[in-house]
């Protein structure tokens, strides 16, 4: 073995370094899934009728379904009565200011570095926190009120705008979806709402963190967002989970909803869990993403920097109904040690002249195993349409995949596509030339990682990109040969 | 500066160096030339510590250190500076980004404090006018979409911001024209000073033309079989390397000995 490798390994020894357990005591259901737990879910949270008839009606579906086997991904069977659908912090009541929470819960958030003590107010980011699957703080909301924008935990949403949640919740993702989105149709217990008034350019960028903390729980929360017309916003979305040996099931639901010339930024920085070197533990992250360009000229951006989980399964889509709307999807996907992905994004054109940019950076290091899927379909009536796509591969070490399945669906002739691909690899002789200029093979490592990423983490918010960066070279550390 | 003793080197089990014997004192340029195949470029790589070539025997000595203990980057850090015959593109990685990480590790071994972003951009077009390079280049991916010429000034020109105490130079003039050589000869003489030396490999005699080295070898079957000054380098040129292989017994070696005779 050469000397890089050898480094390497003994730099995977890296452990993780958002794995710590939070000793807050919790009201948990015991595990199990059945109508009682939905009613009991839905009565915690003070539900009207018509939510929790909505909920059942999911369960019931759900239950005709079975798991999805088509993803390149393998994984042991989960055992969906051994999950808890609701652990909530014991004080669980919605707190009126920060000085009311938990300070063990602060503490643990001050420790993933999220902004949220009421000091950091100038940090410019409003955030709500979600703690395993209460939503426990929301900054900036009176502020943010003051202007029209209503940013608060879905919970919340539910009992005070209603009407809102109504006419919007499952609209653009049904919870005839798939497997999983019926399953979080069935049992969500919070999430975050966002609603963007009419013409308003939201001023701050608004942020949730969330973090699973309980043992055996099941993180399935629910995010709405809406932007009226020609309003805009730019959400950001950060998650860790403490190190555990066996597996968690986050099981999320996004559905963002642009009306005539609204704008939607949304970038994640997926950090869950990966389990160990061994590929034990770790967290199954099956989400459902997707946004609806329902008004014209409107867009839809998705950025996503994705390091965690022990497998992830998520396609976050545009349907781009709106003429002359736009779709686009940014994404850096590590996985490393044995972690395994499978993801890109689904583009669906329906409107005229509408418009889709995917740029997709695969990283697969160590036995991680790695395959963009992305859907690009154009309908009948999208005439003019365009996509271009993007999917470059860069594998780090011989035991790694990648693989790209692209899937082209066109109905209008006058549509185009473009489709590039590449695959790439670190080379021993661009190792040797950084080493030989003096700079250090980790070095190396993250200049040229991020060199392929560049295109992505361009789209992302400033602070959030520095972060990407930072997570990447630490994700990555332990990984070349 | 440098010395090596009956090195042996092999690759892939197949000897390529079979006892090379060289010594480079502060302020010397030392030119190895000699056939395709004779082990020169092997002799390069070993030097800067690329693990594909293993030493079976021998000594390198480096300002008095066991060479051979040090890993790739050690030497680099200690001085050590190779000129790639081949260089290597990074996409994605910018030339100035590169080489700033270079720079900046160099002088964060030494304790010196690193430059900023001000300081090496002042130091880098100062450096690239001498080379000829436009300021453009600093943008681009290191090497790729460069010339042929590009490159090797660019080696040239990374040589001139690292400024190494030892600086190798692998066929740093080939498939360079007389306009692009000149430039890089003006480069590497400009840093020709008592305390850095050089080991500058080539297959023809016209670079040392430009470059005036103090002593010329010759190398051919993993040995050196001649040593001389640098008219030695005119009479190769005249003569080919025939004519030393046949003379190579009754040594028409004037001014040296030929250090590589003696072993075997």
């Amino acid at each position: 073995m050469n000397e890089e490798r050898k480094m390497l390994e003994d730099l995977s020894s890296q452990e993780y370094k958002w794995g710590f357990v939070t000793d807050i005591q919790s009201d948990t259901v015991p595990p199990g899934l059945n109508e009682d737990v939905i009613r009991f879910i839905s009565a915690k949270k003070q539900e009207p009728e018509w939510l929790l008839e909505w909920r059942l009606k999911a369960y019931h579906h759900w239950l005709t379904l079975s798991e999805p086997e088509w993803q390149k991904v393998k994984f042991p069977p989960v055992d969906f009565q051994a999950i808890s659908y609701y652990s909530a912090p014991k004080k669980d009541e919605k707190k009126k200011s920060l000085d009311e929470v938990d300070p063990d819960l602060l503490a643990t958030y001050e420790k993933l570095g999220i902004p949220l003590t009421e000091q950091k107010r100038l940090a410019n980011v409003a955030v709500d926190a979600v703690f395993d699957s209460v939503s426990v703080a929301t900054t900036h909301q009176a502020k943010l009120a003051g202007m029209g924008v209503l940013f608060m935990p879905l919970s919340e949403a539910v009992r005070e705008h209603p009407e809102l949640v109504r006419e919007y919740l499952g609209k653009v993702v049904p919870y005839t979806d798939n497997f999983y989105a019926a399953l979080n149709a069935a049992v969500f217990t919070d999430g975050s709402f966002v609603y963007i008034p009419k013409g308003l350019k939201c001023p701050l960028d608004l942020s949730t963190y969330f973090r699973i903390n309980e043992a055996n729980t099941g993180q399935f929360e629910r995010t709405l967002i809406i932007a009226e017309e020609s309003a805009s916003v730019t959400y950001l979305e950060g998650c860790t989970a403490p190190q555990r040996d066996e597996n968690q099931l986050h099981a999320a639901v996004v559905e963002l909803y642009a009306h005539e010339d609204a704008a939607i930024r949304y970038s994640t920085v997926q950090n869950w869990y990966p389990g160990d070197q061994d590929g034990n533990g770790g967290i199954f992250n099956f989400v459902t993403k997707r946004g609806l360009c329902a008004g014209d000229r409107s867009r839809i951006s998705w950025t996503q920097v994705e390091t965690g989980s022990a497998v992830t399964w998520k396609y976050p889509s545009c349907v781009l109904k709106g003429d002359d709307s736009v779709g686009e999807f940014y994404s850096v996907a590590l996985t490393n040690n044995f972690q395994q992905a499978d993801t890109g994004t689904k583009m669906i054109h329906l409107g005229r002249n509408t418009k889709s940019t995917i740029i997709s950076k695969g990283i697969s290091a160590g036995h991680g195993d790695q395959t963009y899927r992305g859907l690009v379909k154009i309908g009948k009536g999208a005439a003019g349409a365009r996509n271009f796509t993007q999917c470059d591969s860069m594998l780090l070490g011989d035991k790694c995949g990648a693989h790209t399945i692209p899937y082209i669906e066109s109905s209008n002739r006058t549509a185009q596509v473009e489709h590039e691909a590449t695959t790439t690899r670190i080379g021993d002789d661009q190792i040797f030339l950084c080493n030989q200029r003096g700079i250090s093979t980790e070095d190396a490592v993250s200049m040229i990682v991020n060199g392929f990423c560049r295109e992505v983490f361009h789209e992302l918010p400033l602070e959030f990109a520095v972060e990407a960066e930072a997570l990447l070279k630490v994700s990555l550390e332990g990984s070349v040969g | 500066m440098l010395k090596i003793q009956d090195l042996h080197v092999s690759v892939d089990g197949k000897e390529i160096l079979k006892g090379i014997n060289l010594e480079i004192r502060p302020g010397e340029v030392h030119a190895i030339m000699g056939p395709n195949g004779s082990g020169k470029s092997t002799l390069s790589q070993v030097l800067a510590g690329n693990e594909n070539y293993e030493v079976t025997g021998g000594l390198i000595l480096y300002q008095g250190r066991d060479l051979l203990s040090l890993d790739v980057e050690a030497r680099a850090l200690e001085g050590i500076f190779l000129a790639f015959q081949y260089p290597v593109e990074i996409p994605g990685i910018s030339n100035e980004q590169f080489l700033r990480a270079a720079v900046n590790a160099g002088r964060r071994h030494r304790g010196e404090s690193e430059l900023d972003a001000f300081d090496f951009s002042a130091l880098a077009k100062q450096k690239m006018e001498v080379m000829e390079l436009g300021a453009d280049l600093l943008d681009r991916s290191l090497n790729v979409g460069f010339s042929g010429g590009e490159k090797k000034r660019n080696e040239c020109f990374q040589m001139a911001m690292i400024e190494p105490r030892f600086a190798i130079l692998d066929e740093t003039d080939s498939g360079l024209d007389i306009d692009a050589l000149r430039i890089v000869a003006k480069g590497i003489n400009g840093l020709r000073s008592p305390e850095r030396s050089f080991l500058v490999i080539t297959h023809y005699q016209r670079l040392l033309n430009y470059i005036v080295p103090d002593h010329v070898h010759v190398l051919a079957d993993g040995r050196i079989i001649m040593s001389g000054g640098k008219e030695l380098a005119l009479e190769l040129d005249d003569k080919g390397y025939g004519w030393i292989e046949e003379g190579q017994a009754r040594s028409g070696e004037p001014q040296l000995s030929a250090s590589g005779e003696a072993e075997s």
